[in-house]
């Protein structure tokens, strides 16, 4: 586990390691840096992602998460360093990159007035993928989403989930080799935020694809990435499998507390009790309490409060979360911060409703 | 190439799956032929004309016979008998009358003596089109009575002798060539201004930009693409207005193929304009901004309503440089005056110079990246 950019983790640090070791690279991103003015959203960030992994991009809306994608998919200029896709420099061979690659916006761009099939088949003909095979891929990545049997529906009767599906086939209708997904759930209702993380871990398998993905669901960074980057204010704060991440907070579990009365004094007293490294006050008497020791540390609470002649309304014991872990490098919750809903496309005027 | 034309077929799918929007852009100009062909091309009739008659004398009787006689006949006005002049004129004034014939005393005797005779007209000149259609009736009928009884032997009159090089032309086949142009300037302007940057804000050109094809595949594939919807709304706006305004020419296949050519190289030249305007613009708000002051500054300083001579130079000078000059100036020629390739082989090469070099500009211009 790596944490930190440069090597200077805010908590406990190791030295930087692009994380690849030995494996093939399928992207490498040295020191790259995107300002707008005086601006910097992107503050020289390094990382590497192996073939067939699975990669994450974790952080808040605003954080430089799509800034770095779009860099990555020669979507804006690199301001400043390097980033290499598939072998190719997206700055000099930006082409070369675009044929390697599938990428999902955020946005849902398919055209509603087209057909399922329609929208494949345009995005393969953009990709000049000859006639005998397009037809091959389209059914292909149809049934690898499961839109088969809607191949002749208009787009606009799909359901966002079978519309982000959609968009997944549409990305993959040319072979690539590394897929980008910009947010592939935001919007989406749980069941169907499921159904497409199991449809990309079917798709990592079947096509040994690599996949870098940004998200801001811990949820989904915790199942779906085989290692993670935390980026918030444009730098990578940390980086590391989902496992290696909750390990570099220190302590194992979280304690989460109510006391009846609010008092400013509590988060001191709480951070003098054995085995706490953190206290995070949530709010009207509500504090997480990062501890090694969840069962020591929930009895030092209780007679804390028992002493005090004060009572708790509720008292848990979990494991450490990547919710935690995020608190840890950044200070702050990421559920704290404003969820964008997902942008679709209005109607377009005279469409049939 | 084939990237290109992938742009183009998503492009027409889109365009002939919004049944709707074809419709709208169809019956607008229709709409305003229709409403602007009537509106401007009728008769002023039914109007109220006051008269007071302080004479009763056997001319004043005269007057009134010939007022009766326009009331039955072309219908301009019809007249009420009023004993006050002041209430008269008060009446114009409110607008309860529209205007006031005003027979003084002695205006009979005067006649004959042949003492410069005069009859009154208060008129509300703050409707310059009625007050100048009763005048012109008013004056018709005073010249009428003027003329005198037993000619001169020898006439002294000179008479100007009208020839008119072509029929009748009603106001809606003069607006005929407006309205073509007019559907295609609306097509281009939704179809090529306010969907192309629709598509840019909701992130389908995001969608282009990732895969391999070229700036000049793109830029060529949204112009095509746009200029052939522009022609398709030309066609039908052509042949449907001519319809309506009874322009049998249309169908004549050298004129045929003379608009078609107009309409190709206008629709190359409105779709040229645009995408020069739009190509650096994001907010979806902006196209739709600027199209209404867009439309006056482009239609009114062609002479599609108005001829440009009576325009300021600086209103001339604008209409040099409008397509729609051009356009119109073609279908005018072809259409009304059956002018043949000598009339509109400039408009042809303007109107095709002027699409090129609006996309040349604009190519450079567009950006590859977001």
């Amino acid at each position: 586990m790596s944490a930190g950019p440069n090597g200077s983790p805010p908590g406990n640090g190791t030295p930087m390691d692009d994380g690849c070791g030995s494996k093939p690279v399928a992207i490498e991103v040295q020191h790259i840096v995107k300002r707008y003015g005086d601006f910097e959203a992107v503050k020289d960030v390094s990382f590497c992602v192996a073939e067939g992994e699975i990669f994450g991009l974790l952080g808040p809306n605003g954080a430089g998460k799509s800034t770095l994608i779009r860099m990555m998919t020669t979507l804006i200029p690199v301001t400043a360093g390097k980033a290499i896709v598939a072998g190719h420099d997206v700055a000099k061979d930006p082409d070369d990159v675009r044929r390697t690659i599938g990428v999902i916006p955020q946005a849902l761009t398919s055209d509603q007035d087209l057909t399922v099939e329609e929208n494949l088949s345009i995005y393969a003909k953009l990709y000049s993928v000859p006639r005998g095979i397009r037809e091959k891929n389209i059914a292909e990545v149809l049934e690898a989403v499961d839109l088969t049997e809607w191949r002749d529906a208009q787009t606009k009767t799909l359901s966002g989930g079978m519309r982000r599906r959609l968009e997944i086939a549409r990305g993959l209708v040319h072979n690539p080799r590394i897929f980008f997904l910009d947010e592939p759930t935001t919007g989406l209702d749980p069941v169907s935020r499921m159904a497409v993380w199991e449809m990309l871990n079917k798709l990592k398998s079947t096509r040994n694809l690599t996949m870098l993905l940004t998200t801001h669901y811990m949820d989904e960074a915790d199942k779906l990435c085989d290692r993670i980057a935390i980026v918030d204010h444009g730098k990578m704060v940390a980086l590391g499998t989902p496992v290696e991440l909750k390990n570099s907070v220190a302590g194992a579990n979280v304690v989460e507390v109510h006391f009846d009365r609010e008092d400013e004094e509590w988060p001191a007293r709480l951070e003098k009790l054995d085995d706490v490294t953190s206290v995070l006050p949530e709010g009207s008497g509500f504090y997480r309490v990062i501890t090694r020791s969840g069962s020591r540390t929930t009895m030092q609470i209780v007679e804390l409060a028992a002493s005090l002649g004060e009572s708790l309304t509720s008292l848990s014991v979990q494991n450490t979360t990547l919710d935690d872990v995020f608190i840890h490098y950044t200070g702050r919750q990421l559920r704290d911060e404003q969820v964008k809903p997902v942008f679709t496309m209005p109607p377009r005027p005279g469409a049939r409703p | 190439m084939n990237r290109m034309f992938a742009i183009i077929e998503r492009e027409m799918r889109k365009f002939f799956r919004s049944p709707m929007l074809m419709i709208m852009s169809l019956m607008m100009p229709i709409l305003q032929l229709v409403i602007i062909g009537n509106a401007f091309g009728g008769k002023i009739v039914g109007t109220h004309v006051a008269v007071v008659d302080y004479d009763h004398g056997p001319q004043a009787v005269k007057v009134r016979e010939a007022f009766d006689a326009i009331a039955v006949n072309i219908k301009t006005f019809t007249t009420i008998d009023y004993d006050s002049e002041i209430q008269a004129r008060e009446d114009v004034r409110t607008g309860k009358i529209d205007a006031a014939v005003i027979i003084p005393a002695q205006y009979s005797r005067r006649v004959y003596a042949q003492d410069a005779p005069e009859l009154g007209f208060v008129v509300d000149n703050s409707d310059l089109f009625t007050s100048a259609s009763l005048e012109g009736e008013m004056q018709s009928l005073v010249d009428a009575m003027n003329a005198p009884q037993i000619q001169d032997r020898l006439t002294k009159a000179i008479a100007l002798e009208i020839v008119e090089l072509y029929p009748y032309v009603n106001y809606l086949k003069y607006l005929l060539p407006m309205t073509v142009a007019l559907a295609m300037y609306i097509s281009v302007m939704i179809g090529g201004g306010m969907l192309y940057i629709d598509d840019k804000a909701r992130g389908v050109h995001e969608g282009y930009l990732v895969t391999p094809i070229t700036k000049f595949e793109l830029v060529f594939g949204l112009n095509i693409a746009g200029a052939i919807k522009a022609t398709l709304s030309g066609i039908s706006i052509a042949v449907i207005g001519s319809l309506m305004a009874g322009l049998g020419v249309v169908f004549h296949p050298v004129i045929m193929l003379q608009v078609l050519c107009l309409i190709i190289a206008g629709s190359i030249a409105f779709n040229g304009m645009m995408f020069l305007l739009m190509v650096r613009v994001d907010d979806p708000l902006v196209p739709r901004a600027m199209f209404g002051i867009l439309n006056v500054l482009l239609l009114y300083p062609s002479g599609a309503m108005y001829p440009t001579s009576s325009f300021p130079k600086w209103m001339q000078a604008i209409g040099v440089v409008d397509p729609f000059t051009y356009v119109i100036h073609g279908f005018k020629s072809v259409l009304l005056k059956d002018g043949g390739w000598v009339a509109i082989w400039y408009d042809l090469l303007f109107l095709t110079a002027f699409g090129l070099a609006t996309l040349f500009l604009a190519t450079p211009l567009f950006k590859r990246t977001l």
